[in-house]
C-alpha cells in the first residue's frame, strides 16, 4: 500500500509538468497581454514594465525561469494585483474556499446518502419520485439562478442570513454558500446512491441475507449500503477537488474572498502567473483526492488491491 | 410419517407490465422428515419461484397465494418477522450462482457468523469454533485460515461449500437446494452432489433438489415432482418415473439427452484448417510505474482440421478453449502459422476479411450476441452486405427467408426481433446467420450450454444435419460431454493452455489415459447414468 502511494505520488509528477507546459504556452498563445491597455502604454513604460516582470526574454527562457521557481515552490508575482505575489494571494484566499467546499463537501454526502437510500428503500413510492424529482431539480438549476433566490429570500426578505458577506469567525456567513454549493451535489449523490443501493437490493448476495433470516436493519445497511456506497465514492474525489478550490460564481454573488475568482479573472486579465498558479492548486487538488478515493476503495471493497 | 413442509395449492402471480403472469398455477407439494424431493422441470417451469415463494424470497411485484405449512406454520403470507424465525434456521436455501451469493465485502467467517447470530443468538467469539468445524465438514482445507477469506479469494466450488456450510449451520430441518450445481465445472459438481448426499446420511435433514438435470435426479432423490408452466404435470416415487414415465412431457424429458455418434470423416478427407503451434499470450499492459504481467491462454497447439469432421475441444473453465476456437481463426492476435486450404492465415485484419466468409463462428449466449435493435432479417443477412455486395435488398430477404428455412424456422419470422424468440429460436437465428454465408468451417463455441436439454438436442440434431448436407467441418467447444460425444468424432482435452490428450472420441470415452481426463469423464457420466443403450450411429 505505502509503495502504490508513493508510485502514485511519483507519477504525478509529469502529470503537473504536462499541465503546466501546456497550460503556460496555451495562454501564451491568447491576443493580448497584461499591460494592454485601451490605450497603448509608453513603449518605454512598457518595456521597464517587461523587464520588471521578465516577460523580456524569449518564450523559452520564461517557460525555464516559471519552472525553476515553481520547483522552489514560487508562483511568482501576479500581474494584475499589484504587490501581491500568487503566494499571497492564495494563502488568504485557499483556506476561505477550503472552509466552505469541504462544508458544503461534508453536508452534501450526508443529506445524499441518506436521501438515496430512502429513495432505494421506498423504490417507486410517492417520496421516491419527490427525492428524484428534486434532484433533477438542482441537477438543472445552475448555482447562480439558486445563489441569488436564497440570498433574495434569506437574506433580503426574511432577513435571517445576511445576504452577502464574509467573515473568518462568525458561522453565519458560511450558511448560504455552503448551502449553494452542496445543492447540486446533494442532487448528484443522491441519485447515484439510489441506483446503487437499487441495484445492491437486488443482488444475489441480499437474496442470500434474506434467506437467513437476518433483520432488515442489517440486510440494508450492511449488506446493501455498503456496496451501493462505492459509486458515490469515485464521484466524490473530483468532486472534492472542484468544491475545496472554490467557485467563481458563489464567490462573486454572496462577496467571499476565496480562490474560486481568480482563474477567471487571471484569464481575463491575462495574468500570467496567477491562472499558472490556479491551474497548478487545481491539479494538486485533483491528484491527491483521486489518490484519496483509490485508497478509500481499497479499504471498503477488499477485492481492490494495488500491490 | 407426517411431512414436515405441506404445500398446497400454491399459487405465485407477477404484476408485469403486459398484466398479471403466472409462474405457479396451484401446486400441491410436501416434504417429509429426512427425504430427498425433487422438483424437474426447464426454464420457465415456475420451479425456483414456487420455493422463493415460501422463503418470501419473491420479487417486488410477485404474490403467492395458497398454503405452505412448515410443521403446522402457514409460511405464506406470514409477517416478515416471524419468517425471519423460520428461515436461516429451520429452513435454508443454496443457490445456483455461488460466485455472487456471497457478500464480496465481508470475509466468510463474517457471513457464517451470521445465522449463528442471530437464530442462536452466538457472539462473534462464540461462533467461530463453529464456523471452523462447519467449514471441515464441508470440506474447505485448512478451515481455521480459510475462515477470514475474502469470497473473491475462493473458486466457484469452495463458495458453493461454503453457502452449504452456511446452510447447515443451525441445523435445519429443511435444506433447499436451487440448481446448486449448474453453474459449476462438471468435476466439481460431482463433488458438490457427493458432499450434499453424504450430509444428509449424516445430519438426517431433508432436501429439496430444484434441477434440469435428470442424472441428479436419479441419483439422489427419492421423490420427483415433474413441472412444466408452472404446473406439476407428474409425480412418484423415482425409480417408478424413471422406470415408466407417465406423461409424455416427462417422456419427453428423459429422451432429451443428446444421442447419436458421428464417425470420423474419410481417411483420405483433405485438412482444411491447420494450426502449427497455436499461442496466445494475454499481456496486461502495466502502468507507467508497474510491470507487465503475462498469461499464456493458449501454450503451443497443433491442431488439424479435415473437410466434414468435428474436433469437439473439451476441458475445464479457464482451460483455454474458446481462446483457442478463436486464435485459429485469428479473431486474436496469436503466434503460430494457421493455414486455410493452404494459404496462411495471418493476424493482419484486412487480410483476413476475404477469407473470413468461409471460417464462422457460433457463440455460446444466445442472448447477447443477436442486436435486439434489428430485424432477424437484417441480423442474419448483415455478413452478406459484406461478402456479396452486389446483392440487391430483394435478393437478401429471399436468402434470409431460405436460410431461417434451412435451420427450421419460418421464413415469416424474418421481419421480427430477437427478443420475440426463444433461447432456442435465436441459437437457430445465429446458426442462420452462419449459414447464410455457405461457409466450410464454424467454429461452434459452447452453442448450447444456455439451453435446455430438449431445446439443445434439437440443437444437436441441426447441426449434425447441416454438417451432412453441406460438408462442413466444425471445432465444436464445449465443457458437456454428453452433447461433445454426439456431435463430435475427434476429442482434445484441454486443462491450462495445453493439450493433454486427443483422439477418436470413442477411444478417449472408452480409455482415457490421463487422471485429468478420467475425473472429466466420470463426473459427466456421474450425472447421466440413467441414460439407456444409445441408439445406432448417424452416419455421416
Amino acid at each position: 500500500m505505502l509503495r502504490y502511494t508513493l508510485r502514485r505520488l511519483a507519477s504525478a509528477v509529469p502529470t503537473v509538468f504536462i499541465i503546466v507546459t501546456l497550460t503556460f504556452f496555451m495562454i501564451r498563445l491568447a491576443p493580448g497581454g497584461p499591460f494592454d491597455l485601451e490605450r497603448p502604454l509608453d513603449p518605454l513604460i512598457m518595456a521597464n514594465l517587461n523587464r520588471a516582470y521578465n516577460l523580456d526574454g524569449s518564450l523559452w527562457s520564461q517557460y525555464l525561469t516559471y519552472l525553476g521557481n515553481l520547483l522552489q515552490g514560487d508562483l511568482g508575482p501576479s500581474f494584475t494585483r499589484r504587490d501581491f505575489s500568487v503566494n499571497d494571494l492564495f494563502a488568504t484566499g485557499l483556506p476561505v474556499s477550503i472552509l466552505l467546499g469541504s462544508l458544503a463537501l461534508l453536508l452534501a454526502t450526508v443529506i445524499g446518502v441518506i436521501l438515496g437510500a430512502i429513495a432505494a428503500l421506498r423504490q417507486n413510492s410517492s417520496l421516491d419520485y419527490a427525492i428524484v424529482g428534486l434532484a433533477t431539480f438542482g441537477i438543472t438549476t445552475p448555482n447562480f439562478v439558486v445563489a441569488p433566490l436564497l440570498s433574495l429570500f434569506f437574506g433580503v426578505l426574511l432577513g435571517w442570513l445576511p445576504a452577502g458577506g464574509w467573515s473568518q469567525t462568525d458561522p453565519i456567513y458560511w450558511v448560504l454558500p455552503v448551502l449553494t454549493l452542496a445543492l447540486p451535489q446533494v442532487a448528484v449523490i443522491a441519485r447515484l446512491v439510489r441506483g446503487a443501493t437499487v441495484e445492491a437490493l437486488r443482488s444475489n448476495h441480499v437474496r442470500t441475507a434474506r434467506a437467513y433470516g437476518l433483520p432488515a436493519r442489517t440486510v440494508v445497511i450492511k449488506h446493501a449500503l455498503r456496496a451501493a456506497m462505492l459509486p458515490a465514492v469515485s464521484y466524490l474525489g473530483p468532486t472534492a477537488a472542484g468544491l475545496l478550490t472554490g467557485s467563481v460564481v458563489v464567490e462573486t454573488i454572496f462577496g467571499l474572498p476565496g480562490i474560486g475568482r481568480y482563474f477567471v479573472q487571471g484569464a481575463l486579465g491575462r495574468d500570467y502567473t496567477l491562472v499558472m498558479g490556479t491551474v497548478v492548486v487545481i491539479a494538486l487538488f485533483v491528484i491527491v483526492f483521486n489518490l484519496i478515493v483509490d485508497l478509500l476503495y481499497t479499504f471498503l471493497d477488499p477485492r481492490v488491491r494495488y500491490d | 410419517m407426517e411431512p414436515i413442509l405441506d404445500i398446497k395449492g400454491l399459487r405465485v402471480t407477477f404484476q408485469t407490465n403486459d398484466g398479471p403472469v403466472e409462474a405457479v398455477r396451484g401446486i400441491d407439494l410436501s416434504v417429509k422428515p429426512g427425504e430427498t424431493v425433487a422438483i424437474v422441470g426447464e426454464s420457465g417451469s415456475g420451479k425456483s419461484q414456487a420455493t422463493m415463494a415460501l422463503m418470501g424470497l419473491l420479487a417486488r411485484n410477485g404474490k403467492a397465494t395458497g398454503s405452505a405449512l412448515y410443521r403446522g406454520q402457514e409460511l405464506i403470507g406470514m409477517s416478515e418477522r416471524n419468517l425471519n424465525k423460520v428461515r436461516g434456521d429451520k429452513i435454508t436455501m443454496i443457490f445456483q450462482e455461488p460466485m455472487t451469493s456471497l457478500d464480496p465485502l465481508y470475509r466468510i467467517g463474517e457471513q457464517l457468523a451470521e445465522p449463528l447470530r442471530f437464530h442462536r443468538g452466538l457472539s462473534r467469539a462464540k461462533a467461530r469454533p463453529r464456523i471452523v468445524e462447519l467449514l471441515k465438514l464441508v470440506g474447505i482445507p485448512e478451515p481455521e485460515r480459510r475462515i477470514d477469506s475474502y469470497p473473491h479469494e475462493l473458486s466457484g466450488g469452495q463458495r458453493q461449500r461454503v453457502m452449504i456450510a452456511m446452510a447447515l449451520a443451525c441445523d435445519p430441518d429443511i435444506l433447499i437446494a436451487d440448481e446448486p450445481t449448474t453453474a459449476l465445472d462438471v468435476t466439481i459438481q460431482a463433488q458438490i452432489l457427493t458432499l450434499l448426499a453424504e450430509l444428509q446420511q449424516r445430519l438426517g435433514m431433508a432436501i429439496l433438489f430444484i434441477t434440469h438435470d435428470l442424472g441428479i435426479v436419479q441419483r439422489f432423490a427419492d421423490r420427483v415432482y415433474v413441472m412444466r408452466r408452472g404446473e406439476v404435470v407428474e409425480t412418484g416415487a423415482t425409480a417408478d418415473l424413471f422406470a415408466a414415465p407417465a406423461h409424455p412431457y416427462t417422456r419427453m424429458l428423459l429422451d432429451a439427452e443428446p444421442a447419436g455418434r458421428k464417425l470420423p470423416p474419410p481417411e483420405n478427407a483433405p485438412v482444411l484448417l491447420d494450426g502449427q503451434n497455436v499461442e496466445v499470450v494475454f499481456r496486461s499492459s502495466g502502468g507507467l510505474f508497474q510491470p507487465a504481467d503475462e498469461l499464456r491462454a493458449v501454450d503451443g497447439i497443433s491442431v488439424a482440421l479435415h473437410q466434414g469432421q468435428t474436433i469437439g475441444i473439451v476441458g475445464e473453465s479457464g482451460s483455454g478453449k474458446s481462446t483457442l476456437g478463436r486464435a485459429l481463426l485469428r479473431l486474436l492476435p496469436s503466434a503460430g502459422v494457421i493455414s486455410y486450404k493452404g494459404r496462411e492465415l495471418t493476424n493482419d485484419p484486412a487480410a483476413m476479411r476475404p477469407m473470413r466468409r468461409e471460417l464462422q463462428l457460433v457463440f455460446q449466449d444466445p442472448f447477447g450476441s443477436l442486436s435486439p435493435r434489428m430485424t432477424v432479417g437484417r441480423i442474419i443477412t448483415e455478413g452478406l452486405m459484406i461478402h456479396e455486395p452486389a446483392l440487391s435488398a430483394r435478393e437478401r430477404d429471399v436468402r434470409a427467408g431460405e436460410a431461417l428455412a434451412e435451420v427450421g424456422l419460418e421464413p415469416g419470422m424474418r421481419n421480427r426481433y430477437p427478443h420475440e424468440f426463444s433461447g432456442g429460436q435465436r441459437q437457430r437465428i445465429a446458426i442462420a446467420r452462419t449459414m447464410i454465408l455457405k461457409p466450410k468451417v464454424i467454429v461452434l463455441d459452447e452453442p448450447t450450454s444456455a439451453l435446455d436439454r430438449s431445446v439443445q438436442k434439437q440443437i444437436v440434431d441441426l447441426l449434425r444435419d447441416l454438417q451432412q448436407k453441406h460438408g462442413l467441418s466444425y471445432l465444436f467447444i464445449s465443457h458437456d460431454l454428453a452433447v461433445v460425444r454426439a456431435l463430435a468424432d475427434y476429442i482434445l482435452v484441454m486443462k491450462q493452455g495445453r493439450v493433454v490428450e486427443q483422439g477418436q472420441t470413442e477411444a478417449i470415452f472408452d480409455h482415457p489415459a490421463q487422471d485429468y481426463t478420467r475425473t472429466l469423464m466420470a463426473a459427466a457420466l456421474e450425472t447421466t447414468r440413467f441414460r439407456q443403450e444409445d441408439p445406432a450411429p448417424v452416419l455421416p
